[in-house]
């Protein structure tokens, strides 16, 4: 069995083994290495969604009241936008130079690699937004109960966008007009994270308790584990016939 | 006589016999309008609750039935080119895309029409709508990435592994009303018996069958037309008396 084919962007040494978890890790490895050397623009994606959660307070009033309704649902909007912006990232790049052939040529699973890709996206763009909406609730006087919730929702919520963005990412690779698509074909599958979402802290706040939503963001996030990567390797493939 | 599936199921013998339905499909589906839209308006009693408003459900009810039933059965036809690469299946798939975003369209315009009247508003943020809006959206994305890949068959697959993912939206919009217990009213027709006349199912029953048959007259008059887009260097298609009539304006 051949090692995976050395890639243009990286010296990783290949992992003498053919198991699923292997492949994993490897692009795991691969892609946080490659996120680390391109530090900047990871801190780009970051600040993006600050800004455009800078916005509404701005557009709309600084009334406390308004604000702590409308916060939740504006931190997961922002959430959807930030994922949605560092989509490309996924798979385009590798893409554009040839990795990607000779990563779908690789003796590991593609699905196995497509995963750790994915993976290594969460992290990447998914937790630093977890990390840090709870601070940016603040500014919209969400209190302690409901920053909580925001957080955990959007911990169980971010992976699937980024489970549900790959398949997107690898159907619209080398199209025109990619963004724009992009948003059309994955916005309308990341409404339901955002219904749930948002839900959870809004039903906190109208002293329902979050469970029904956080467990059906769970339920999601199970599903869209289960089924996106191999979704997304079949949209790989197909992008690469 | 047997009939053999697997004959069909290449464009050129699926040709001429999906030619030979498109009038009966088409009348069936003129005929079923008369009939039905002479129910729904002339025979159907007022309702004693909304009054004449409720006529609406003779076209809002099967283009909302319609839209959801569409888009299960191009996702079907995508997993069949997806899983046996038949080239039909992906042109079905194809074809059935706009008519299933024009009958969410009309659920949806109707909707409008009759939510202002008997709601006192065109719009409402409930769940049913809003699930049918996002599988209008779906529908246009599927449009969309096709129109943006250029090599036919890798749309199809393309196009099969989006519409197949956006499944999960069918049973939102069907049980919506049930789990949410939102603005949309619940489903009056059931299984187990319904609460409406007699005379008012029928005509609803009718007009379903009407759009059905318009969905499938249409649906293959566009097969017909992609088939001959596709397979315009094929043989057999250069030897159809009308492309061989105009081969001079063509080529």
């Amino acid at each position: 069995m051949s090692a995976p084919a050395p890639s243009t962007a990286t010296a990783l040494a290949p992992v003498p083994s053919d198991g699923v978890l292997a492949g994993v890790r490897w692009a795991l490895a691969r892609d946080l290495k490659l996120a680390f050397r391109s530090r900047a623009e990871l801190g780009v994606q970051l600040l993006f969604y600050v800004i455009v959660v800078t916005l509404f307070p701005l557009a709309t009033t600084p009334e406390r009241n308004l604000l702590s309704t409308m916060g939740p649902g504006v931190l997961w909007v922002a959430a959807l936008l930030a994922s949605l912006l560092s989509l490309p990232r996924l798979f385009a790049t590798d893409h554009a130079d040839g990795t990607l052939e000779q990563i779908a040529l690789s003796p590991y699973a593609l699905e196995a690699l497509v995963s750790g890709k994915i993976a290594a996206h969460w992290l990447t763009t998914g937790l630093p937004v977890v990390l840090l909406a709870p601070m940016l609730g603040l500014q919209y006087y969400m209190d302690g109960e409901s920053l909580t919730v925001l957080a955990a929702g959007l911990l169980m919520g971010t992976p699937i966008l980024s489970l549900l963005g790959a398949i997107g990412a690898a159907l619209t690779l080398g199209l025109k007009g990619g963004g724009g698509l992009l948003a059309l074909l994955i916005l309308p599958l990341y409404v339901p994270v955002l219904i749930f979402g948002a839900g959870a802290v809004d039903a906190v706040r109208a002293g329902l308790g979050a469970t029904a939503n956080l467990s059906l963001l769970g339920a999601g996030f199970a599903l869209a584990v289960v089924g996106a990567p191999f979704a997304a390797a079949a949209a790989v493939r197909i992008a690469l016939d | 006589m047997s009939l053999n599936w697997f004959k069909l199921s290449s464009p050129a013998s699926f040709y001429p016999v999906a030619g030979t339905l498109i009038p009966w499909f088409a009348w069936g589906a003129a005929i079923l309008t008369a009939i039905g839209l002479w129910l729904g308006f002339a025979v159907a009693p007022t309702d004693f609750q909304q009054g004449e408003v409720y006529r609406i459900i003779f076209i809002h009810v099967p283009s909302a039935w319609l839209s959801m039933f569409l888009y299960v059965v191009m996702a079907f036809w995508g997993a069949l080119a997806l899983g046996f690469g038949t080239r039909l299946s992906g042109m079905m798939a194809q074809a059935i895309a706009p008519t299933g975003a024009l009958m969410t369209f009309i659920a949806l315009w109707t909707g409008a029409l009759w939510g202002r009247p008997t709601w006192g508003t065109y719009w409402a943020w409930d769940a049913r709508m809003t699930s049918e809006l996002i599988l209008l959206f779906l529908y246009l994305g599927i449009i969309a990435l096709r129109q943006a890949i250029g090599d036919p068959r890798r749309a199809d697959r393309a196009c099969a592994v989006l519409s197949i993912v956006g499944v999960v939206n069918i049973p939102i919009i069907y049980f919506s009303v049930k789990w949410w217990n939102t603005l949309h009213q619940g489903a009056s027709v059931k299984l187990t018996g319904t609460s409406m006349e007699t005379t008012m199912l029928t005509g609803m029953l009718v007009m379903s069958f009407a759009f059905w048959f318009y969905s499938i007259a249409v649906v293959l008059a566009r097969l017909r037309a992609i088939v001959l887009e596709r397979e315009r260097d094929a043989a057999w298609v250069r030897a159809l008396p009308a492309v061989r009539a105009h081969a001079g304006v063509l080529r």
